[in-house]
């Protein structure tokens, strides 16, 4: 087991003239599940390739445990990708096919067997080790096939995106099993998702790419809950959290028809007269007419307890560059599932107090605490 | 949702095949071959208008990312299974849909490793195909191809003039870069040599290895022949000015190889007293492209190399070197190679290949002059082996088979 760190590490691919990952800094606990995630292209998958090895680091470095590896072979740097197609083989055992391995990396086979019987009871597999794979069920042989990876006692174990030709209710499963499965092995892991429910859900933190930069590191509730700017804010949550262009008003920011408060001190913080206000659909109130942001209801989703609206807005919104300002702008709300508004009516939603992100128009970045 | 096919020439008896139905439980009918073993997806051969055909059930993304993949490398003239097409959109009778399918042709006098392995073997069979194996590996990391899943599960083997040559079957896992970073390379090799002692460990456990082979010992072979190999098509090689002659080697060497330079970088140093040289662009299939050229048949290397030795000796032979190569080669291909080939009766054609079959009747020829003490005319060798040898011989134009257990990404505790 060790500690992973990405000291500045940046891979350049050849005829590009900007990185794919640029001066990544992250330092990773000893046994932590670390999750990198982000859109196609933002350089998650690239960032585990350099740890493994795989692809070059042009610049910085990167550190397991106290040793630097930026320039190691994949197979001298200690690390398993787990979930790369591992056969299993049908003359052998399961103690064979989980051990076989070690027998190549030249371990005396006392030691392979104390290693696979440690990894077969971590796996519920202690009663199978003598039987051939074909005598057990699939979700058995599944866990053989992990047995691999976790004999080899690796410092880190690397997954790219393990469950994504998985249909979506096996990858419910799964996800659950991976992590409880990484908590009890402690193992440090570094897992590569597109999917920021799954990243929110399995890892102990997150760290959120966009072209190349660490845009934010921190655990799922504090990414949630404070996210470091507009593009995380707009990234992790689902339904996503609504962003609004308001004007700064006294005391507060205007939106819609009324003034929601906001501190003074992260009003001043701005670099401009509007901001980019955030408010997750959860964090809304119905209100009297007139008073907060009117909100036409396209859709309305009820899920028992709650219902949530899908609609639209003429509230001055955060709006992409070539998007045209004063149009319709989607709104997801939260409400009470026992009396939910109706499809085309209009409601007005007032954010809860406290519950409001900001973040500074031009530059993206969170204002105040 | 409609049944969507995506094919290059599609066949309009595609449609004939009962997609509704899952991939396992298609009829016996419509298969080429019974199902073994267990495979991480649902793999099934089909006849279809006269083809062998393998289906792989995968998810619709996955199977064209993968028919996609291999067309590239079909394009880049790698040797790989040829893709057929991808069938998605696929519903069962009761409306649940049924993941996409990957068709891929079968190739023709292929073998999968382990049926090779219950034949029985020439004692170096393992190392044959190893080498086989490093020759292909090499050949797609030159171009850009990390693999990802390298096993002798997932390549085909082609008889090559004693040889072997190897096909990639399964590119699933694979990517194509620009080109690959020597981490990308060491991490291929490194589950080639893996998949490669798990294979072989395997097949020593059910009784089919050779006798005194070390699964371990021959897995590191790869490494060693993809290395030996690598430097060969891409060192930087010093020499001094006088021995310009090395530039020559170098190219024999490589034609030695299979391959001939498309692209030699050579330069000096500011002095010019030494001069370095070093392949930038290398192509394989030296011979079988000579022998393309020359007589329209397409083989493997060792068998062109083979089959142009022969051409070699018969213009020798009828005292023709001064006439133009390739009427000669005509010739040679009408009086001798075709009425060779075509000596076997028809019920023996799925024995072998034309081209090996005349490698092994050169071969016997080689045999029975010995014995006999003086040449045998190439006609009694060919009686003599149609007679003794072929009908011994297994069914080698479609065997199929899958019966590696490889492990599907799914919920580990699931069904217990």
């Amino acid at each position: 087991m060790a500690t992973v760190k990405f000291d500045e590490a940046t891979r350049l691919y050849p005829g590009n003239d900007k990185p794919s990952v640029d001066k990544l800094n992250i330092d990773i606990e000893d046994g932590e599940f670390l999750v990198l995630v982000g859109p196609s292209g933002c350089g998650k998958s690239t960032s585990l390739r350099m740890l493994a090895g795989l692809e070059e680091v042009n610049a910085g470095k990167i550190w397991i445990g106290d040793r630097d590896v930026t320039n190691l072979s994949p197979k001298d740097r200690d690390v398993a990708m787990v979930f790369q197609n591992y056969a299993l083989y049908p003359h052998m055992t399961v103690a064979d096919n989980m051990g076989f391995a070690l027998k190549i990396a030249g371990v005396d086979k006392g030691e392979i067997r104390k290693r696979v019987e440690e990894a077969a009871k971590i796996l519920d597999l202690e009663q199978y080790l003598e039987r051939k794979p074909k005598a057990l069920s699939g979700g058995q042989r599944q866990r053989v096939a992990m047995g691999r990876a976790i004999v080899r006692s690796p410092q880190v174990f690397l997954m790219d995106e393990p469950l994504s030709n998985l249909d979506a209710k096996l990858r419910v499963q799964t996800r659950t099993q991976i992590a409880s499965l990484q908590r009890r092995l402690g193992v440090t892991t570094v897992y590569v998702t597109h999917d920021q429910v799954e990243a929110m859900t399995m890892g102990d933190r997150v760290a959120v790419l966009k072209d190349g930069i660490l845009m934010q590191c921190d655990s799922p509730r504090r990414m949630y809950d404070h996210p470091d700017n507009v593009f995380v804010a707009g990234f992790i949550g689902s339904p996503a959290m609504n962003l609004l262009d308001v004007d700064v008003a006294d005391g507060g920011v205007k939106v819609g028809g009324s003034t929601v408060p906001v501190e003074r001190a992260i009003l001043d913080a701005s670099s401009g007269k509007n901001i980019t206000l955030g408010v997750r659909p959860e964090d809304l109130e119905l209100t009297t007419e007139g008073q907060g942001i009117p909100v036409t209801v396209d859709v309305v989703e009820e899920l028992g307890a709650d219902a949530y609206i899908y609609g639209s807005t003429k509230a001055h919104q955060h709006v992409e560059a070539d998007e045209d300002a004063e149009g319709e702008r989607p709104f997801i709300a939260r409400v009470d599932g026992r009396k939910p508004p109706k499809k085309g009516e209009t409601v007005f939603l007032a954010p809860k107090t406290g519950h409001v992100h900001a973040f500074d128009a031009s530059s993206g970045q969170r204002l105040g605490d | 949702m409609a049944l969507e096919i995506t094919a290059a020439r599609p066949d309009p008896a595609m449609l004939d095949l009962p997609w509704e139905l899952p991939l396992e439980t298609w009829p016996e009918e419509h298969l080429a071959a019974l199902p073994r073993g267990i495979s991480r997806h649902v793999v099934r051969f089909v006849k279809l208008s006269g083809k062998v055909l393998a289906v792989k059930e995968i998810k619709a993304d996955i199977a064209v990312r993968e028919y996609q993949l291999l067309r590239m490398l079909n394009r880049l003239d790698l040797p790989c299974v040829e893709p057929f097409g991808v069938v998605s959109g696929r519903t069962a009778a009761d409306g649940t849909p049924l993941d996409a399918c990957l068709i891929t042709r079968h190739l023709q006098f292929s073998l999968p490793y382990r049926a090779l392995f219950s034949q029985s073997l020439r004692p170096d069979t393992t190392t044959r195909l190893i080498d086989a194996l490093a020759v292909l590996l090499v050949r797609v990391h030159l171009v850009g191809f990390w693999w990802g899943d390298v096993s002798l599960s997932n390549t085909l083997f082609r008889r090559d003039a004693g040889a072997f040559a190897a096909y990639l079957v399964d590119a699933e896992t694979g990517e194509l870069h620009q080109t690959l970073t020597a981490g990308q390379r060491e991490h291929d090799l490194d589950i080639a040599r893996v998949n490669i002692a798990g294979e072989l460990m395997d097949l020593e456990a059910g009784g089919f290895l050779e006798a005194g082979v070390d699964a371990v010992d021959t897995s590191n072979r790869i490494v060693e022949r993809y290395a030996e190999l690598w430097q060969e098509l891409t060192g930087l090689e010093r020499f001094e000015r006088g021995d310009r002659w090395r530039v020559d080697e170098r190219i024999r060497r490589l034609n030695e190889l299979g391959f001939d330079v498309d692209e030699l970088a050579i330069s000096t140093d500011i002095g010019g007293t030494t001069i370095q040289i070093q392949p930038k662009v290398v192509d394989a299939g030296h011979h079988s492209r000579r022998l393309l050229r020359l007589t329209g048949l397409d083989v493997e290397e060792n068998q062109a190399r083979r089959l142009l030795n022969d051409l070699d000796s018969y213009r020798a032979g009828t005292d023709r070197q001064n006439d133009d190569e390739e009427i000669v080669a005509h010739d040679w291909l009408q009086r001798i190679y075709e009425p060779i080939t075509r000596t076997v009766p028809r019920e023996l054609g799925g024995k072998l290949e034309p081209a090996e079959l005349f490698h092994e009747v050169l071969e016997h020829r080689w045999y029975l002059s010995e014995r006999a003490g003086h040449d045998m005319p190439i006609e009694d060798a060919i009686a003599d082996y149609v007679k003794t040898v072929l009908p011994s011989k297994p069914d080698e134009a479609t065997v199929v088979g899958v019966d590696t257990v490889e492990m599907p990404v799914v919920a580990m505790f699931d069904d217990d």
